[in-house]
């Protein structure tokens, strides 16, 4: 129970702080209406290779926005933790009776949350742009969903390394490394059966890719919830192994002082 | 009971052996002073007695509680105030009081009440729903020893409560450090690398040298300990053993040698009646003197007397 309301009084104070400036908020949602208007637009007409299980560019990209938004925003999330050990908060409250987990899970959640909240804007803007989602609020529910576990399942694993390294250059280099991999080694921007087939075959191991393929499948008809259900089981777990990578790490920090 | 009781506490961080052997004792409701110069140990035995850092040898309890064993009861029953601040720059005063109360398991009227009474007990109640960005540096030390207050600890520690203050700002932190031990009624650690802070607040002090507490007493205790005065003799050439014993046959023991290698100090009974002799024996050998002075033992006679080292070189020797 003090691990919940630590955690809860830990994310009101980053949401508060965020909230403070909110250009940041404006800044990551630039990014991915580029994606959705710009690059949507560019290639529209790249449907017509087959295969995308729609003729609207933008419907088939929406969805992977969504995740792609989400596994973005985690893998920055470190960066919040080496502020915070940077600036000896974390440190203070470690003299405190404050639960330690809640140290390390309210950057998890908050980061998810924020997650969640961004997705539902882009679906907002995507709903404006035409985009239909064909299982309707049930399919809005489980895009986001299927957001802030990709988000949280990456989170960990960023707060883990920010842990273990206490290096912002290091968290920067890792997320730069990761991101634009795993972007192009999934059916985000383009259907699978367009890609070669050796980037499919390991598309299927990378959670972005999972994630991208629960989305999509309730945004077009013939949804498979079994698939959902499977993508979604392997996100949840991928993301409790992350969480486990994170709070040792904090131990391995907490050690080190 | 003491309030604090460290034995033998030994704690190594690669090749730096921190701690080699604190021990000392706290009783209860007094202003205990760890001084020393830079890197002698004093912050790292306060993370051991906070529960941050865990040694690898020796005990360490706070009212009882054993740090290793029951951090938790250790981390109820203290307040502390860091050496760096670790206060949340873009949260308000107020907002920092309200989580560091809450983590702590306060909440509703109760801890607002308090927060408002920290708020002017530190006196920076106007500033309290300002942004802590914004905070000068003295505002930010008071938020932090309000942020150590806020669960009325038993047992306040503070790391360097006034290193990086401007002097105006150290001697009003001076008198509010005396003013809260009195008003909330506690056990105050304090380290210091500032040897007149140690002798202004300090009811006793324990000085810490390379890991090692050399002595322990009240401040006055230590300085009549060095009965006399100190008589510094700085020579005018190099010719510090001939000049030592000079001295030594005008019954004006040499004590130590500063390190700028030229100015010798003895201890007599009293100064004033031994400088003529001293400066007359100096004059039959021919050694012509640069400077003389007479000091009344200080902090820093106790600290050269019990390690033989000047603490001012030392202190700035660990900072480079």
């Amino acid at each position: 129970m003090t691990v919940l309301r630590h955690t809860w009084f830990m994310i009101g104070r980053q949401t508060r702080n965020l909230l403070r400036e909110p250009i940041w908020i404006a800044i990551m949602l630039v990014q991915p209406m580029v994606w959705l208007i710009l690059y949507g637009q560019l290639f529209k007409n790249v449907t017509r290779l087959g295969g995308f299980g729609t003729t609207s560019y933008v419907t088939f990209l929406t969805p992977a926005i969504v995740v792609m938004n989400a596994f973005f925003g985690a893998s920055w999330s470190g960066m919040n933790m080496v502020f915070d050990i940077e600036r000896k908060f974390v440190e203070r409250f470690l003299a405190t009776p404050a639960s330690r987990l809640a140290l390390v899970l309210s950057q998890i959640i908050r980061s998810a949350l924020q997650a969640g909240l961004q997705g539902l804007i882009i679906l907002l803007v995507a709903l404006a742009l035409g985009v239909r989602i064909h299982t309707g609020v049930l399919g809005w529910l489980a895009i986001l969903v299927v957001a802030m576990v990709v988000n949280s399942a990456f989170a960990g694993f960023s707060q883990g390394v920010a842990l273990l390294v206490r290096r912002e250059s290091t968290v920067i280099a890792l997320a730069n490394f990761l991101s634009l991999p795993l972007l192009f080694l999934s059916s985000t921007l383009l259907a699978p059966r367009q890609m070669p087939h050796w980037m499919r075959t390991l598309a299927n191991v990378n959670p972005v890719n999972w994630g991208v393929r629960a989305a999509r499948a309730v945004v077009l008809p013939g949804t498979d919830w079994a698939d959902v259900g499977v993508h979604l089981g392997y996100l949840v777990a991928l993301s409790a192994a992350t969480v486990a990578f994170a709070s040792y790490a904090f131990r391995v920090y907490q050690r080190s002082l | 009971m003491d309030a604090i009781a460290v034995e033998g506490l030994r704690k190594r961080y690669g090749e730096v052996q921190a701690l080699d052997g604190v021990s000392f004792a706290v009783r209860e409701g007094e202003v205990f002073g760890l001084l020393g110069p830079n890197g002698a140990g004093k912050s790292t035995t306060v993370r051991v007695l906070v529960t941050l850092t865990t040694p690898d040898a020796g005990t360490a309890t706070v009212c009882g509680h054993d740090v290793v064993r029951d951090p938790g009861a250790v981390r109820r029953t203290i307040g502390y105030v860091p050496q760096e601040s670790g206060i949340d720059r873009r949260a308000t005063g107020r907002e920092n009081l309200l989580l560091q109360g809450r983590v702590h398991g306060l909440g509703g009227r109760p801890l607002r009440a308090r927060i408002d009474e920290l708020l002017e007990l530190v006196g920076i109640a106007d500033a309290a729903d300002r942004i802590v960005d914004g905070y000068s540096g003295g505002m930010r030390r008071r938020l932090d020893i309000a942020l150590g207050l806020v669960h009325r600890p038993r047992v306040l520690f503070l790391d360097e409560p006034t290193t990086g203050l401007d002097p105006e700002a150290r001697v009003a932190m001076w008198a509010e450090v005396g003013r809260l031990a009195r008003q909330e009624s506690l056990t105050i650690l304090l380290t210091t690398h500032y040897l007149e802070e140690a002798d202004e607040l300090a009811d006793r002090l324990a000085i810490v040298s390379r890991g090692r507490v050399v002595v322990e007493g009240r401040p006055s205790e230590l300085k009549s300990g060095l009965a006399g005065d100190a008589v510094h003799v700085e020579l005018a050439n190099g010719r510090v053993a001939d000049a030592r014993a000079v001295l030594e046959r005008a019954q004006a023991p040499v004590e130590a040698e500063l390190p700028d290698g030229r100015t010798l100090v003895s201890r007599v009974p009293d100064g004033g009646q031994a400088l003529p002799g001293i400066l007359a024996a100096l004059a039959r050998a021919s050694i012509p003197v640069a400077r003389v002075s007479i000091h009344r033992p200080s902090l820093d006679d106790v600290y050269l007397h019990y390690t033989g080292r000047d603490f001012a070189t030392e202190d700035t020797a660990a900072t480079r």
